[in-house]
């Protein structure tokens, strides 16, 4: 069938720049670039270019500029280009249309409606760079009053995990994407004394040495799970829902299923990886309550088991219920947070803002009486350190950065995640692209990230007289709000700014 | 149900801001002495307030009612008197009652009925709640429910006397100079927010605890939060009112001792709970893990006092002052070392107390001090 669709992409190349280095052929997975013999120069082929810029980065002589196609469709505020382009792909083909990372809409990112509080004159700010500011958080689940006898402490504490800085590493599963950057992720994580996610996909033998700062997921699909993963771990997750996909499940296509792979997650090479919809054996908080447990017995209660869910509309209900389930940490994945592959329909229509939901379920559990009772771990749609201060104010114990995390390794958000092809050698397990994953520059430039956010997070702090994160958590006076309704300030639990 | 906040925190802030003057005498052997002196080492810090606000915490005053709750309470209206009454001859047993005794006011304005009753609770309900949790109980529901009462203070063998004033004037209007307790706490207010309400002075009390502040925290959005949990309600606004709940909390509910507690509101950097052995350095950590949440974060000092202890406590940056002194069986406490030499000029021992370490008065342990802080040895 002819398609009727124009590429996405413009490939510009300065013919006058451009010394037929051919770099650009070698660096383009999608076999954008080519040679042509005949008329002796690098030529393209624009229909196949994502917008990766990878070639253009690349390219020594700059002459290379890779920009949108301006497709000169009559404007329609009804029809635009996107409802008209995946319409067409659709009539062509019949799919449903997949994507990756985090949905591009611009529904209202609230981050950006708050502000922050700063000291003046009745309470100094605190410089940090001349005294103490104090990040250290520990998730888990804490009695509601200590019993200290004579000095003593008599109270046995739930396992706790420590982090150095409020900020974790989301679920990136190996598989979806490649040795190299799980490597990083995990190599990062141990310096700067936080935790990376295996996500489903197992942690590699080769990785074994990294488990005390692994949080190992146990999804629906179980891949990778038995009990040597679960004892060489910082904390378990139970993986119900994913912001990006809320009710959807996983497919790794059997292609990205290699020997270390299928090794990792247990299943033969080459064939498909399916993760079903739900957790079969969890079709209630009863059922839940039992999975929490029984990795908890196979674990002696040593481990802090996490129940990650999507955050949906009535995420502050079934929080509770995952508390009393048993669980030690409920993690909320926003409407924002990114995937390695969903249809597109669901990421950008499916959940709630992470913002709305950390403050509804932070609310819930304490008029339960029951915020003690675990830590909160926001994810999706966090860009930057003071959308992590605002997420710890609004109430969460720490955040996830899953999206923040792969663009430091180099992604440029082409959201092809799911093709296997990843220019950058991030989302992929073709080695040779795989291999353009440096892990030692990789993890430097992920430790880079954690330790200027963490730098930032402190000169905020400093800048509300408060020198320990914990005087911030839930502490929602420090926030204001910008331009937001009644029903959003009174969700959000903050004034408005000037109030 | 009337709303307090639009009372004490007419602006509706977040917190009532204030800086102030604290000060507080004890004599660890108990002997009691007059609030004279008192008056005169709050007034020497007269600058650091702005007459809107002063008060006084007084313990050992009524030996003759010693094991009744002293309720004393301020009315500004004759119809919350009665009703107050009606309230108190249903839960309680009346055992005395009368007006609180005052002179003339000077410099001040408008004072309210403040009476005291010697009470006990009357016992019909079956519930499994200690005299102490009815009480507060009680206390509450006066102070959320009936118009225009506030109950100043609610323990035993001791008062709160406080108003809208500079702290010498509230003195002398209660007649403070008549009084003798071993144990004394004032404060002198300077509020950012002018509010013209007596029952938003210092020190806040719930029970026999009592609590004088000098300070801003920062916190104070989550420690509000965390109480909440417990059933606490601030409904004044003011961050004084969080130290006050917290306190009841974590000593009286969870029988905490108050060197634990202080390393609660004032906990020790990571880095030192990294280098305490083994031990220790569990129990802060655990602390911290736990009771994260009641960290006093910002610039404050304290004097909390109950019966037979008086504590000093300030941040663990020392953003605001304290200063404590010793002579014989004599403690005192205070935001300026003048004040304390203006009444004791022949100190034995004036010092400076690290930030969030808490100095610790107790009866009977006059000695512990003076071997603790090596006063006196020669
Ligand atoms: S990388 Fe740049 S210079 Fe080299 S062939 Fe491609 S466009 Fe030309
Ligand atoms: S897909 Fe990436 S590397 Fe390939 S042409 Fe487009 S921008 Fe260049």
């Amino acid at each position: 069938m002819k398609s009727f669709l124009l590429p996405e992409f413009l490939v510009e190349r300065d013919e006058n720049r451009c010394i037929q280095c051919k770099v650009c052929i070698t660096q383009c997975g999608f076999e954008t670039h080519y040679f042509d013999e005949e008329l002796g120069r690098v030529m393209h082929k624009e229909e196949r270019c994502v917008g990766c810029q990878r070639c253009a980065v690349f390219c020594p002589t700059n002459a290379l500029i890779i920009r949108p196609h301006p497709w000169n469709l009559r404007p329609h505020a009804n029809w635009t280009k996107e409802r008209y382009y995946d319409l067409t792909k659709q009539a062509e083909t019949g799919g449903v249309i997949l994507v990756g990372s985090g949905t591009d809409k611009p529904h209202r990112i609230y981050w950006d409606h708050i502000v922050l509080n700063a000291s003046q004159v009745t309470n100094p700010s605190i410089d940090p760079l001349r005294e103490p500011m104090e990040l250290r958080t520990y998730l888990g689940s804490k009695p509601d009053a200590l019993e200290i006898k004579d000095g003593e402490l008599e109270t046995e504490l739930p396992p706790q995990v420590k982090l150095e800085t409020p900020i974790l590493f989301s679920a990136l599963s190996f598989g979806a994407i490649s040795y190299q950057a799980q490597e990083s992720l995990a190599r990062a994580a141990k310096e700067v004394g936080i935790l990376f996610n295996t996500g489903e996909g197992g942690l590699p033998q080769s990785l074994k040495e990294y488990g005390k700062y692994a949080i190992v997921q146990c999804a629906s699909g179980r891949f990778g799970v038995d009990l040597d993963y679960l004892e060489n771990s910082a904390m378990i997750e139970i993986k119900i829902g994913q912001g990006a996909k809320p009710g959807i499940g996983g497919h790794l296509p059997g292609e990205k299923v290699s020997e270390i792979v299928s090794r990792t997650r247990m299943i033969p090479k080459g064939t498909d990886a399916i993760s079903p919809a739900p957790q079969h054996d969890i079709y209630s908080i009863e059922d839940l309550s039992t999975l929490i447990y029984a990795l908890k017995e196979a674990t002696n209660y040593k481990k802090p088991v996490a129940v990650k869910i999507a955050a949906v509309h009535n995420s502050a209900a079934i929080a509770t219920g995952i508390v009393r389930a048993g669980a030690d940490v409920v993690v909320l994945d926003g409407l924002r947070g990114g995937t390695g592959a969903a249809p597109k329909i669901i990421r950008d229509n499916v959940g709630i803002p992470i913002e709305l939901a950390i403050a509804a379920v932070d609310t819930r559990l304490r008029e339960e009486g029951i915020r003690n009772r675990a830590s909160v771990i926001a994810a999706g749609g966090i860009r930057c350190s003071a959308d992590v201060i605002k997420a710890i104010a609004l109430g969460a114990d720490a955040v996830y950065i899953g999206t923040a995390a792969l663009v430091a390794m180099g992604c440029t958000l082409c959201q092809k995640c799911y093709t296997g092809i990843c220019n950058w050698g991030i989302c992929t397990q073709d080695p040779k692209l795989a291999k353009r994953l440096n892990p030692d520059i990789t993890t430097e430039r992920l430790v880079n990230l954690v330790k200027a956010w963490s730098n930032e997070i402190k000169e905020m702090l400093g800048g509300m007289g408060i020198n320990s994160v914990e005087s911030l958590r839930g502490n929602r006076l420090q926030l204001r709000g910008i331009g937001l309704a009644d029903w959003e300030l009174k969700v959000l639990g903050i004034k408005g700014a000037g109030e | 149900m009337k709303d307090l906040e639009r009372i004490s925190n007419p602006f509706n802030d977040d917190k009532v801001i204030a800086s102030c003057s604290i000060f507080g005498a004890m004599s660890l052997e108990g002997r009691k002495f007059s609030g004279k002196d008192i008056i005169r080492a709050i007034a020497n810090m007269r600058d650091r307030g702005n007459g809107q606000g002063g008060g006084f915490a007084v313990y050992g005053i009524y030996p003759e009612y010693e094991d009744l709750y002293a309720l004393q309470i301020m009315f500004q209206s004759r119809a919350a008197k009665d009703d107050t009454e009606s309230f108190l001859k249903e839960y309680f047993s009346i055992a005395h009652s009368e007006e609180i005794p005052h002179r003339e006011p000077k410099n001040i304005s408008n004072p309210p009925l403040v009476w005291r009753y010697f009470v006990e609770p009357k016992r019909m309900e079956q519930r499994d709640l200690s005299d102490d949790d009815y009480v507060v109980e009680k206390v509450m529901i006066i102070n959320t429910r009936i118009e225009d009462a506030f109950v100043f203070s609610s323990g035993k063998d001791m008062g709160v006397f406080k108003g809208v004033g500079y702290p010498e004037d509230i003195g002398y209007y209660f007649c403070l100079d008549e009084y003798e307790g071993y144990l004394w706490t004032a404060h002198g207010r300077f509020p950012t927010n002018t509010q013209g309400w007596w029952g938003g002075a210092h020190p806040f009390s719930i029970l026999d605890w009592t609590v004088v502040h000098n300070g801003e925290i920062s916190s104070y959005g989550i420690n509000k939060r965390f109480l909440e949990m417990y059933g606490y309600y601030c409904t004044m606004h003011t961050d004084t009112e969080v130290v006050a709940y917290a306190i009841d909390l974590l000593m009286r509910k969870h029988r905490l001792p108050i060197e634990i507690v202080a390393k609660i509101f004032a906990a020790p950097l990571w880095e030192e709970i990294e280098r305490m052995p083994e031990k220790e350095r569990r129990l802060y950590t655990t602390l911290r893990e736990v009771y994260g949440s009641l960290l006093l974060n910002g610039p404050f000092t304290i004097i909390i006092a109950h019966r037979g202890e008086m504590i000093g406590l300030g941040d663990r940056v020392r953003l605001r002052p304290l200063t404590a002194g010793v002579k014989d069986d004599m403690l005192y406490l205070s935001s300026e070392e003048a004040a304390i030499r203006l009444i004791c000029p022949d100190l034995e021992k004036a010092w400076i107390p690290k930030g969030g370490e808490p100095i610790v008065g107790r009866l009977g342990a006059s000695e512990v001090i003076h071997k603790k802080y090596e006063i006196g040895i020669a």
